[in-house]
């Protein structure tokens, strides 16, 4: 049976690395080996999971240095000499061993404007074409994982930042309200309230850790973008406005 | 939203990274091939007439000097590609693939993906001059204008003045650059934007659906952008290179026409 060298971080901010070496079997990932550490050396682990499945979100770390789910890496990838170090999310406050403290992102998802949906049909059904609603379904994919938020170096390098970004998580969120065919709220209030987008230089590492694959840069940050260049920066708009006073 | 105190414990031990893999590679070669064609770009484009951009029959036009504008009172010193190429350069500069790719690669904001950037404030593209990247909307219309001018002179290089239709290396190099720069200019994020991206409701009228579907055409397009974004910039510098050397004599361009090129 393989061993796996790991390097695991235990305690709060003033820990360190410690090394283990746990068996592992064909097919386990990460987060089993974890899991066996913590069930045959280290008891005291604090590891936060879910469903083991790549769908809670539960399990980010860092891996190798690589912001990843535990539960998505299978042992197999990695070369049997390769130590394998594990460590906890480096953008948020640590609590102990693997676990943060995400909660500055639930302060930041109770500012992002809900929707205000139009009023229903006489019937009272609200109807929406499927071609209306195929964009937003890619930003309903989302597992709150975090790990765009971790790897973003907007706030992961200048942790003062987080006063004034939301970070990519949540202008996948802001995307879904100002592009939803049946939100009434004013694309001002979600588009030009700031959130700090302008603060993202597009280096794209945030699409490049979804374990969910939505393209955050394409998709959500460089169209809310663009929505501002329409409102403040597009010449012919500008000029239309000035001649026609159309918004 | 209050600001936690910011823990980085690992980092503040373990210097720049925990990653292990090769995460220098690309900013490194992306750096390296930029930086290769500024400068060569930038000799090229400022030698103007002493190194013959322009075969002496006027078949073959380098991309820098395309659309030719020389008038009579430009200095002699004054190169006719200085204005041309602030058009195309204002459109890269401003390029949402470029942006990532110097930014990482010269600005190390970051390098790479969880590796520690060294500057120690960030304001992103918030504050000036970094604001000025919202021009892109307006080098993408400039940028649209150059399509029809490019493929106009290649599809001229087809004819030779008084011996007809032909054709020459130079003139499938020529039509393929303008093929890359309209791969890369109609993948453009902004312009992908401009079609239909500002809708929420494609489908309220006919014009909107035919919006929606231009949209996703030029999104398989933006899917493969900075692929579209090396090829059209190797290719346009490939062309310029090309042309010179078959404007000053280096090389004979292998074609189908019977007079001097």
């Amino acid at each position: 049976m393989p061993v796996a060298r790991l390097k695991v971080w235990r305690g709060g901010d003033d820990g360190a690395y410690e090394d283990y070496e746990v068996e592992y079997e064909e097919g386990m990932v990460v987060l089993d080996v974890v899991h066996r550490l913590q069930a045959t050396q280290t008891p005291d682990l604090a590891v936060r999971w879910n469903c083991k499945a790549g769908k809670c979100g539960s399990c980010s770390a860092e891996i190798n240095g690589r912001p990843q789910l535990q539960c998505m890496q299978r042992m197999e990838q990695y070369p049997e000499d390769e130590v394998i170090q594990i460590a906890p999310l480096k953008t948020f406050p640590l609590i102990r061993d693997l676990v943060c403290d995400v909660s500055w992102n639930y302060k930041i998802a109770k500012t992002i404007p809900e929707f205000q949906l139009t009023a229903p049909d006489q019937d009272g059904n609200r109807r929406m074409a499927q071609i209306d609603i195929d964009r937003g379904q890619e930003f309903r994919k989302c597992i709150e994982c975090y790990l765009c938020q971790d790897v973003c170096h907007v706030i992961r390098d200048h942790p003062d930042n987080k006063d004034d970004f939301a970070g990519p998580r949540f202008f996948v969120q802001l995307a879904n309200v100002a592009m939803h065919p049946l939100d009434t709220n004013p694309r001002r209030d979600t588009v030009d309230h700031g959130f700090g987008l302008e603060y993202c230089n597009i280096t794209k590492c945030c699409t490049d850790v979804c374990p969910e694959h939505i393209k955050i840069t394409d998709n959500a940050i460089i169209p809310l973008k663009e929505r501002r260049v329409d409102e403040f920066y597009d010449p012919l708009r500008i000029i239309g406005r000035k001649f026609f006073g159309k918004k | 939203m209050a600001a936690p105190a910011a823990t980085d414990p690992i980092e503040r031990r373990y210097g720049l990274t925990h990653r292990v893999d090769r995460w220098w590679v690309e900013p490194l070669l992306v750096g390296s091939g930029l930086g290769i064609f500024i400068i060569y770009s930038g000799i090229s484009a400022m030698l103007g007439d002493r190194w013959a951009f322009e075969t002496e029959n006027g078949l073959y036009l380098s991309p820098f000097f395309e659309p030719l504008i020389h008038p009579g009172w430009l200095p002699d010193w004054f190169s006719p590609a200085l204005l041309i190429l602030w058009a195309p350069l204002g459109f890269r500069t401003t390029c949402y693939y470029y942006r990532r790719a110097y930014y990482r690669s010269y600005f190390l904001s970051p390098p790479a993906c969880a590796v520690r950037e060294p500057a120690n404030s960030y304001a992103g593209e918030s504050t000036l001059p970094l604001v000025i990247q919202n021009a892109h909307r307006w080098f993408m219309y400039v940028a649209l204008l150059f399509i029809p001018i490019l493929f106009t002179g290649a599809i001229k290089s087809y004819h030779l003045p008084g011996e007809g239709l032909g054709v020459g290396l130079g003139s499938i190099i020529l039509t393929l650059n303008a093929f890359f720069l309209m791969m890369y200019t109609i993948g453009c994020h902004s312009l992908r934007h401009w079609v239909a991206g500002g809708l929420n409701q494609f489908s309220r009228t006919p014009l909107r659906r035919v919006r929606r579907q231009a949209w996703e055409v030029f999104t398989v397009a933006n899917e493969h952008h900075r692929l579209w974004a090396w090829v059209s910039l190797v290719g346009v510098g490939v062309t310029d290179l090309y042309v010179h050397l078959v404007a000053n004599g280096v090389i004979t361009d292998p074609n189908t026409f019977t007079g001097p090129i």
